[in-house]
């Protein structure tokens, strides 16, 4: 997410960067283009206006154009200017301080509210919590028998009704039933409606009057135009929602929408989907993501995700095994795995400092990954530990063995030599940290 | 009927009776359409019989042209009605104003590269003729939009065949389901035979969507279990509408977001079961897209089209407040047809596209 507008503004500040000096002409044409670069990637006309003449304020005072990295002075301030737009903090789901909290979550058709809703009870069970879901949409066919499922496979508690019920009776008798489960949040997926639709908004309003939800959280895909804001807007108005769960960002919408919300509405993105599967409910990090948007990478969220996937003793021996330089393809393919417990390799990449820039048709996708480890798997130990031996014969019997062609392996073997030869160089540059470019293993 | 009246409620009473007024008249000249409007919710409440659905058309009056152009009524103000504001306010033509201009076609979702278009053609125009009174720039602005529209605009696919298979794509969210059921109802009516296929086999209950759908048109679907391989259900469906001799073969697929690389494959091998079982039967791919999205919309279609050479695009949710801008720019960069418009809930507010009346609706006169 967020590709064009990170490499256009990189593109952009790569340019003030190489020079020492800065006049307030650079800054301006600069800033024209970050303009156009946010509006490209659908941010609010309006929030994009104000933040343009705010950074350009701050970008052409005297500090940063006398300072000796003015190009960098100024990535700074638009890295800051974008945390502020999205709220500074990571503002999380607050609970109401005696159980059941009440969670309820509206938003138009489409954008996400079912799956979300159960995406959050899992969520929230893996914080340790005792979520309850209620579906509430009696109009979308198959919406309620829709959470059911997604209940029933992932064991959370569920109640509706059938779909002539009124929503409020669903509601309310949902809450009869979590509290008697001694659940302890609960959540309430309603029906999607146009921001315009009064008497359908009209129905909110009373359930949210007479259950009094803790929370209520409007769900936002994040492919939504310019119009995000006016629809974020009429929420606020008649609902005064607390925040925004942002679904969808693992496509390559450039999620301006998620800019301009907190922008206009004030109401922070507290949580934001990233994939297919259940457990890819993540808090928003508004400062992560601003730097993702510049490119500056997300190493936090990396760290986070090694943390919870790899194994300490393993990342160890392999760090020794890096400093030796006697990383065999057996170890590849286990530094490979491990990767891959982490996530999409793509989303893991961009998460790396630098390694947004990358060209688009040298990303590495999963399936790259399943054939590098058919290849693997197709060599004996002898050739996994010691890769000089492979002659033709072996290149053409292994090439059969994983389904690919000569070709592939040369490449493979290629890249793992220059791996290799790029592991030696880190290990010898320690503590460094920035990788150099393109030498990312598995790197096609 | 009940969405309309809530609509109304929402507009302004000014905007309200020209638009009233523009439909009538075009209601007596052309006796466009008329509809039906049946809300999911009543259907809900009393199981209604399809024959009797198609009845209550009569007693609508309100042609869909009035109701696309009260829908747009908010994006024409966007687009026309700013411009013309920003045109008194400014008065002279200098860069401000192509910089202003340009920030409010982006602001109605055109994106960045036709509204660069449209300015760099109008501003040039103005050069070439040294226009300098400011009200002539509109009507250069206006005559460069519809040339947008109108050369590149959608001509109708030929059918080569009478029996149709329609494979329904795009990113979740985008409303296929609901396309399928409003084109089911619209072939029904046309006393053609209407089978689904149901090949969203992915989402947790998109099979009983879909069925319940079947159910309320009274038309019949074929379905495997949620899980299954949705080329099978593809291959399955293919044989039974070609065995029963069904007139429209509607095919629901799973949501999926144009970046998976994974999904379009499989997407791509749907597609080549399809082709290649298809028979007689005229083969169309068309990519649902929701008019809410912005410029990803362009990413969306490209992608899609990349992998399966959509034959046309459904553009759903035109009721809202956002709208317009992204079928001008998917037409600028990609030239691929539009088909049908969603323009409300009903399940009437599908229909065919046409360039003309989009425009008409667009602009105004």
């Amino acid at each position: 997410m967020f590709d064009n507008l990170s490499t256009k503004l990189q593109d952009i500040f790569g340019k003030l960067k190489s020079r020492g000096k800065l006049s307030e002409k650079d800054v301006d044409a600069a800033m024209r283009e970050v303009r156009l670069a946010l509006l490209e990637a659908d941010v609010n006309y309006k929030v994009v206006k104000d933040f343009v003449s705010k950074v350009k304020e701050r970008a052409i005072g005297g500090e940063v154009l006398d300072s000796l990295t003015p190009g960098q002075q100024v990535v700074k301030i638009v890295n800051e200017g974008l945390t502020e737009l999205m709220g500074s903090t990571e503002s999380k789901l607050s609970f109401a301080p005696r159980p059941p909290s009440i969670i309820m979550l509206v938003g138009l058709q489409g954008s996400g509210k079912t799956t979300t809703s159960a995406k959050l009870a899992y969520h929230l069970r893996s914080s340790g919590k005792r979520p309850f879901l209620v579906g509430a949409d009696v109009y979308r066919p198959a919406a309620i028998d829709q959470l059911r499922t997604l209940a029933e496979e992932n064991n959370i508690s569920f109640y509706s009704d059938d779909p002539s019920t009124a929503p409020m009776t669903i509601v309310k008798d949902g809450i009869r039933a979590a509290n008697q489960k001694g659940s302890d949040v609960i959540i309430v997926d309603t029906a999607g409606r146009l921001h315009i639709d009064d008497d359908m908004m009209l129905e909110l309003e009373q359930i949210k009057k007479e259950v009094k939800p803790h929370q209520i959280l409007l769900v936002v895909d994040a492919m939504t135009g310019q119009d995000a804001v006016n629809v974020a807007q009429s929420f606020r108005d008649r609902l005064d929602f607390d925040g925004v769960v942002m679904t969808k960002l693992d496509g390559d919408a450039r999620g301006g929408a998620a800019l301009s919300i907190k922008a206009v509405t004030g109401r922070p993105i507290k949580l934001v989907s990233v994939g297919e599967k259940m457990d890819s409910l993540e808090p928003f990090h508004p400062d992560r993501m601003a730097s993702r948007i510049l490119g500056m990478g997300d190493i936090l969220t990396l760290i986070e995700k090694a943390q919870a996937n790899i194994d300490e003793k393993q990342a160890r021996e392999m760090e020794d095994k890096l400093r030796r330089a006697d990383f065999t393809f057996e170890d590849f393919l286990d530094q490979m795995e491990q990767m891959q417990k982490m996530g999409p390799i793509n989303q893991l990449i961009k998460m790396i400092p630098g390694m947004n820039k990358l060209p688009k048709d040298i990303a590495v996708s999963d399936q790259d990954l399943a054939r590098i480890r058919a290849i693997i798997q197709s060599m004996t130990r002898e050739e996994r530990l010691t890769p000089n031996i492979i002659n033709g014969s072996r290149r053409e019997r292994i090439a059969k063995g994983s389904g690919t062609d000569t070709h592939q392996i040369n490449q493979l073997l290629k890249q793992f030599a220059q791996t290799k030869k790029m592991l030696k160089q880190l290990g010898s540059m320690q503590g460094k940290g920035r990788m150099p470019k393109g030498s990312f293993p598995f790197m096609g | 009927m009940k969405w309309f009246r809530r609509q109304e409620k929402h507009d302004e009473a000014e905007e309200l009776e020209a638009i009233e007024v523009g439909a009538a008249a075009r209601v007596a000249e052309e006796a466009i359409d008329e509809a039906a409007e049946v809300e999911p919710d009543q259907l809900e409440e009393a199981e209604v019989e399809s024959e009797e659905v198609f009845e209550e058309e009569d007693q609508e009056t309100v042609s869909w042209f009035a109701r696309l152009k009260k829908g747009l009524t908010k994006s024409r103000e966007n687009i026309v009605g700013k411009i013309s504001t920003l045109l008194t306010m400014h008065g002279k033509i200098d860069e401000e104003l192509w910089d202003e201009m340009e920030a409010i076609l982006i602001q109605a979702d055109l994106g960045i590269h036709s509204t660069t278009r449209v300015i760099d053609s109008v501003r040039e125009s103005v050069e070439r003729e040294r226009i300098s009174d400011v009200e002539q720039v509109m009507g250069l602005l206006k005559k460069e939009l519809t040339r947008i529209l109108k050369t590149e605009a959608p001509q109708t696919l030929d059918h080569t065949s009478e029996r149709r298979i329609y494979l329904i794509v795009g990113v979740n969210g985008t409303g296929k389901t609901t396309t399928i059921a409003k084109l089911a109802r619209s072939f029904a009516k046309e006393k053609q035979s209407v089978l689904l296929g149901a090949a969203d086999t992915f989402r947790a209950a998109a099979v009983e969507q879909l069925d319940i759908w079947a159910k309320r048109m009274g038309v019949d679907i074929v379905k495997h279990e949620r899980g299954a391989d949705p080329a099978a259900v593809v291959y399955d469906a293919i044989h039974a509408a070609s065995a029963r001799r069904i007139d429209v073969l509607l095919i629901d697929t799973a949501g999926r977001l144009h970046t998976y690389v994974n999904l379009m494959e499989e997407l791509k091998k749907i597609k080549r079961i399809a082709e290649r079982e298809k028979g007689d039967a005229d083969l169309q791919t068309l990519l649902v897209i929701d008019a809410t999205t912005g410029q990803n919309g362009i990413a969306q279609a490209r992608l899609f089209h990349e992998a399966l050479e959509v034959d046309g695009i459904v553009l759903t949710k035109l009721d809202g407040t956002a709208k317009g801008g992204i079928i001008l720019a998917i037409h600028d960069e990609l030239a691929i047809p539009i088909r049908y418009i969603g323009v409300g809930e009903g399940m009437d507010d599908l229909k065919d596209f046409s360039a003309d009346e989009f425009i008409e609706a667009l602009i105004g006169s």
